[in-house]
Parts: C-alpha cells; structure tokens; sequence
C-alpha cells in the first residue's frame, strides 16, 4: 500500500478534529487546552508539508516552518500568562476560568 | 404731553425697577435664595445703605427686623414725583379735554400687521379718557405718596414702587387704547400688576394663594372677553373703535351660526365682553377673587381694588356704549349682574368683620351700582359713580390702612372700638368717606348713587325694576354696614386695651393724601353733577359716549318720592346701625343668635367659594390627579420612555445569559461561526 495524499490529510484531519475535541471537551485543564491548539497547528503542519510535496511546491514547507515558529512563540505566551494566571487565581481548572463576560 | 402722561409711570417702574433688582443683588452677591433672618448678611446690607435713614431696626414690633434695599428712598421719590407729573399734567388735559373740546388722536407706531388685521400703538384721548386719566392718576399719585409712610418698615419698597408705577402704566395704556387689542393689553397689564401686589408680600400663603386666586378667575373672564374681541373683528374686521362704531349698526339684525344655533350676532359678542368686565370689575359669579386679593399691601388695595383697576370693566361697557346700545338683550344681562351684585355684596358686607373686607363686599356692591348704570343706558352716570367712587373708596381704604397702621396690623374690628381719641384725624377723613359712601346730601356719592337709582327708575331695560329694587335695598344696607364699621371702630370701649393704648396717628405722608382724598369726597359729586348726570351730558362727553337717547331728559322728570327714597334708606339704614352698635351693642348677638343660619350664611359669603370648591376645584383636583397618575404614570410612561426601556433591559437580561465567560463556549461560537462562513463561501462562491 502506497501512502498518498489522503492518508497524509487524513492524519491531518484526525489532529485537527482531536484538537477540536480537546477544546471543547476538556472541562480539567487550560494546559490541555494550550496542547489542543498546537495539535490544529500540527494539523495544519502536515496538510501544508504533504500538499508541499505533492505538488512539489517549497513554499508549504516554508510555510510549516513559519507555523513552527508562531507556534513556539503562542506556547510560550500562553504558559507564561497561565503562570501568572495561576498565581492570581490559584487555580487554572477551565471551571474556574470564567471572567469573560459581561 | 399724552405721551408724558402715559409713559412717566413706566420710566419709574423700570427705574425702581432696577434699583430693586440691583439692591437685591448687592444684597445676596451669590444669588442664592435669600435668607431672610441671615444675621451676617443684614449687616452687610445695612452697611452698605447707611444713607439710607429707614432702616427698620427702630420698630421692635415688626416681625422680620431687614434693613431696606439701597436705594429705597431714591426709588420712592422717582416714583412719586413721576407720578405727581403726570397727576397735573392730567387734570390740565382734563380741562383741555372736556370743556375747551381738544380731543387727541396719537399714533405712536404701528405693532400687529397680519393680512387684515392691522392693529396699531395709538393714544385716543376724549372726555371719557380724560376723566380716567385723572381718577387713575390722582389716585395712584397720592398712593404713591401714602405708601411712602406705609411701607415705610418693608426692606422690598423699590420693587413695591416698581410694581405700582407699573400698574399705573399699564391702566393708563388701558384708558388711552384706540383699538380692542391695546385695550386687551394694558387689560392684561394691570392684572398682571394686581398680581404681583396682591402676592407682594409672597412670604405669607394666604398672600399668594389670593394672588393665583385673582389671576385665574380673571384669566375666566378674559376668555369671554377675547372671545369677544374675535367676534368683533370676525364680524366687522377690524379692532378699531372708529371702525367698530361705524360698522356696528349694520349688524343688528346679523346672527352668528354657532352649531346650529343662531344668536344674534351684536348680543353674543356685547356679553362675550361684558364677561371680561364681570372678571375684571368682580361682578356676581365672578367676584370671589376681591375679597381674597385684600391680602396685599392696603395702598395696592386702595389703588387697584377700589378706584382704577376693578372699574376697567365699567370703562370697557362705557367705551364700547356704542355696541351696547345696539344690544338691549345684552344690556339686560349687565343690568341683572349689577344690580345682584350690588344687593349680593352689600348682604355680605353686613356681618363682615375685617376691616379690609368690610370695604372690600363695599366696593364689590358699588361696581355693581355701576353696571346698573350701564345697563340702564346711562353711561355717563355710571362714570360719574366711577369718578366720585375712585375718591371716598381710595379714602376708606387708606383711611383704613391708617387705623390697621395705628393699630400695629390689626385688621379685626371686633378688637378695636374708641379710637376715634387717638387718631381723630383718620376719624374725621373716615366719616367723610362714609358719609359719601352712604350718600349723605351733598357729598359726593350722594350725587352719583342716587343719579344711578333714578336711571335704573327710568330705563327701558326689561330689568330695570328689578335694578332699581336692588340699588334701593343695597342703599340701605351700604349705610348699615358703613356706619356699622365706623361705630365699631371708632366708638365704644377699646377691646384690645394694649393695642389701644398704642395707636398713634400716622405720619404726614400718609396723612396728606386721605386729606386730599376726603377733600375729593366732597368736591367731586356737586361741581361735576351737570356735567355727569344733568343736561350737560351731551356737550361735555359728545363723541367719546353713546347715550340711551331720553335717559337723561327722563331722569329731570321723576316723581319727588324717588329722589328722596335712596335718602330714606339710607337714614334708616344709620338709624339701626346707631342702635345696633351704639345704644343696644346686644341686639345684633341676639339677632345673630336667633336667626343662626340667615348669619353663618352671609358670614361664609353665601358659601360661593365653598360651591365653587366643589363645582370646580376639587373636580379639577381630581380630573388633574387622574392624568397625573393614569394618563401619563401609566399610559404615557408606562407605553413610551418606561415601557421601552424595560423592554430593552428585559432583551439584554436574556442576551447576557449567553456570555458565559467559559473559554470553551467562546471557542465553540467561533468554530460554528467558522463553519457557518466556510459554508456559505462553498456553496454561494466557491461553489460556482
């Protein structure tokens, strides 16, 4: 069995709806959270390498490697202000995260 | 000169005027309300004004010890002297006027110029003004100059003299007006200016409730008589009195379609007007704001209560004669009203026992004379009345003033009694007034009350004997009642011995106009008799009245009895005075004892204010009430600015419940907001 493009997207697709899932699902931990958006990156990493490759076009894969970076960088933001966070509020239970309204 | 005449009461009003509302607010810099027992501010006034020689600290038996505005005396003498001017100048047009035959025509300038209504600002002055002029004039210059002693301890004189000079101006546009539309403005005028005095003294309740009290019963008859005014310019298109005259007696046989029913024309437009002059004159229905307005100041009471403004409504009848005489339906109604209220008034002022008020139903009962008079057709003898009545009536009320002055504002006359010892001057000027007021021969009201008799005898109106009888018994009791509150103020025992050891005789400035007055008492009925109610009629009013053709020529020839019967009256109506409140001071507590009900109705004034507080006051009350609470707490608020806004508030409440600050929920928004766009895109653009 030859690997194609769709097994490739598939992968992607699963990542993506998991991270999704982890969203909406996840009723513990904003970390899991943090980890379910790199997840959709992760998605949208593979889509764009394997239409890269198949299409033998180099911008998706420089492309990916910008998403790479982004990535790191909304990581590092989002665990520097879920530590803060957490010391405000001392908890960071998606529960407890419920400032945002009017 | 007319212009000098007219306008020298407003350059004093606005002078006072100005040194009042200047004085104020050197008084209270701040504009704050003004405190009126404020020790630190009292001291700074009277620090201010230390030229000014009535500071009210040496009288320790007023209530509010004030310092007078600065400026006071300054604004009194403006006034005064004015005013003083324009008395002279008027009595010189008077003679110019009425016996050399110079009548004047002045048009100011022009004011309304609307299609065809073309109203302008002009001076008309014939011998019916002429004669106003000098009533109005000498009347308000000599209650200036009694108000000077008067007022002499209230801090507020400049805006007191204000308000006078005003009304004195505004009654002078009243008498001098050559169209309906000026004569509706100086009418407005002076009862604007009657009710700013009447209420000048705004701290007390009962002061400004009759103030209001004035103004809107006015404002009742002033409808009439705009209506009126519109009539007259629907029927003859012009306000004019020139024209007005001139048009008039084509319309006699004119009617007004008023849904369907069909009165004539000149009849419904003459009680339109004569409506305004029963407000205005407080004729019967319309009265009750007189007595009430004897809440202001006893020189305003003087001025515009008794001698010029409640006898606009007679100058109106006797300006408008020529429309009267057309209408004999409507001078049957003005002959009805004044001789109820001639009778009604005098029943009232028998039991009275305010002093104030007692002249008040006194005045009440002679414009009433008046507008027999007028309805008789007998014009100028109604004005006679005015003229010699502006005099004694302005004595009584001063004369009045000065006794309530010596007896430290005691109104009570049940409280007083044997004061002619302390204040024989006041007494004297007091009796002479009566004397007039009764008809004693050969004081002025003698003349002119028992001229209006014989009218009312001889007149055509369908009322007249009723007019008559009325006038006849209202002789006797006005000299009851008259005599009643000399007796009762002047002789006897003293009642409120403290009080009466107290009284003293007011000053000169006060007593030099009652002299004046008292004098006028006396000379203004015999010397003026022909030429008011004698064969002189003619030749002295010639245009500026239209009398009832034989009227006058009738009253030479009545028969000896009826000459003398208002003179029988009027003994016996002093005869039982005398032994009522002389030789037998039990008889009238036994008669009030006995016919119980017959007194506590003349003493509740008929229990006209009580009707009318139930006819229409309280009905009003409730009416307002209902669309205060109803109309618009619950329909207007409650459907338009409430109701909206708790709709809005109610959809919000809801809204808010979807923003439920959980991270989860915004994203889940945001994905089917993504998919919902993603949709769209593929199957309307992408889809293509």
């Amino acid at each position: 069995m030859t690997i194609g493009l769709g097994h490739y997207l598939a992968v992607g697709a699963i990542l993506f709806t998991v991270g999704i899932l982890g969203i909406f699902l996840n009723r513990k931990n904003i970390i899991v959270i943090l980890m379910s958006i790199e997840l959709i990156l992760l998605a949208v990493n593979i889509n764009l390498v394997a239409f890269s490759t198949f299409l033998g076009d180099i911008v998706g894969q420089v492309f990916a490697l910008l998403v790479l970076t982004v990535a790191a960088a909304e990581a590092a933001i989002g665990l520097a202000v879920l530590v803060v966070y957490f010391r405000n509020r001392g908890s960071i239970a998606v529960e407890d995260v419920n400032l945002m309204k009017g | 000169m007319i212009q000098a005449i007219v306008f020298l009461p407003l350059i004093g009003a606005i002078l006072a005027g100005l040194i009042s509302i200047f004085g104020a607010h050197a008084r209270n810099p701040s504009g704050d309300t003004v405190e009126h027992h404020d020790d630190a501010h009292g001291a700074d006034a009277h620090a201010a004004d230390a030229h000014d020689d009535h500071a009210a600290g040496d009288h320790d038996d007023h209530h509010a010890v004030e310092p007078a505005a600065a400026g006071s005396r300054a604004a009194e003498v403006i006034t005064t002297g004015l005013l003083l001017i324009g008395a002279g100048l008027s009595w010189f047009v008077f003679v110019d006027v009425g016996f050399m035959h110079h009548d004047y025509r002045i048009a100011l300038f022009p004011w309304i110029q609307s299609g065809d209504l073309q109203v302008a600002w002009s001076l008309r002055v014939d011998t019916l003004t002429a004669v106003m002029l000098v009533v109005v004039n000498t009347v308000s210059s000599l209650v200036h100059l009694y108000s000077i002693g008067y007022m002499d301890e209230d801090p507020y004189r400049p805006r007191f003299f204000a308000y006078l000079s005003l009304f004195t101006f505004a009654m002078l546009m009243l008498v001098t007006s050559d169209n309906l539309v000026q004569l509706f403005f100086g009418w407005e005028g002076v009862g604007l200016a009657s009710y700013l005095l009447i209420g000048f003294w705004y701290q007390k309740p009962a002061a400004y409730a009759a103030a209001i009290k004035a103004f809107v019963v006015n404002r009742i008859g002033d409808f009439g008589f705009s209506l009126g005014i519109f009539s007259v310019f629907a029927l003859i298109g012009s306000t004019d009195f020139e024209t007005i005259f001139a048009g008039a007696p084509g319309l006699t046989a004119k009617t007004i379609d008023f849904f369907g029913w069909h009165p004539n024309a000149l009849t419904l437009t003459c009680l339109l007007l004569f409506m305004g002059a029963m407000g205005k004159s407080a004729q019967f229905l319309l009265h009750t704001w007189l007595p009430d307005a004897m809440e202001g100041p006893t020189p305003v009471s003087a001025l515009i209560h008794a001698a010029t403004m409640v006898t606009a409504g007679v100058f109106m009848l006797a300006r408008l004669s020529p429309l009267f005489e057309l209408a004999p339906d409507a001078q049957a109604v003005v002959m009805f009203f004044g001789a109820t209220t001639a009778f009604f008034a005098a029943t009232i002022g028998l039991v009275q026992n305010d002093i104030k008020r007692i002249v008040a139903y006194s005045t009440c009962s002679q414009l009433g004379y008046m507008f027999v008079a007028m309805g008789a057709g007998a014009y100028s003898v109604g004005i006679f009345h005015l003229f010699t009545h502006a005099f004694f009536k302005a004595l009584l009320f001063l004369g009045s003033g000065s006794v309530i002055y010596a007896m430290h504002h005691e109104q009570d006359i049940r409280n007083m009694g044997g004061l002619w010892r302390k204040i024989p001057f006041t007494f004297f000027v007091m009796c002479i007034g009566t004397m007039a007021l009764t008809g004693v021969p050969f004081f002025a009201g003698y003349f002119s009350k028992d001229a209006i008799i014989e009218s009312a005898f001889v007149s055509h109106n369908p009322l007249a004997f009723y007019g008559f009888l009325m006038t006849v018994i209202a002789a006797g009791l006005t000299a009851f009642y008259s005599w009643r509150l000399v007796f009762k103020t002047f002789f006897g025992e003293p009642h409120d011995q403290e009080h009466y050891e107290a009284a003293h005789e007011a000053p000169l400035t006060m007593l030099i106009p009652i002299g004046i007055l008292a004098a006028g008492s006396i000379l203004s009925g015999f010397p003026f008799k022909e030429l008011f109610a004698g064969p002189g009629v003619d030749e002295f009013f010639r245009e500026s009245l239209k009398m009832h053709p034989h009227i006058i020529s009738d009253m030479e020839g009545i028969p000896e009895w009826i000459k003398l019967l208002p003179t029988a009256m009027m003994v016996i109506g002093v005869y039982v005075s005398y032994v009522f409140y002389i030789r037998r001071p039990y008889l009238p507590v036994e008669l009030a004892r006995q016919h119980q009900m017959l007194y506590q109705f003349l003493l509740n004034k008929w229990y006209f204010d009580e009707l009318y507080d139930f006819l229409f006051v309280r009905p009003t009350k409730r009416i307002g009430y209902f669309l205060w609470k109803v109309g618009d707490g619950t329909i207007i608020d409650g459907l338009g600015p409430d109701g909206i806004s708790a709709r809005v508030l109610d959809v919000t409440r809801n809204v808010v419940r979807l923003q439920t600050g959980y991270l989860y929920h915004y994203a889940f928004a945001m994905l089917i907001g993504v998919a919902g766009l993603i949709t769209y895109f593929m199957f309307s653009v992408g889809g293509q």
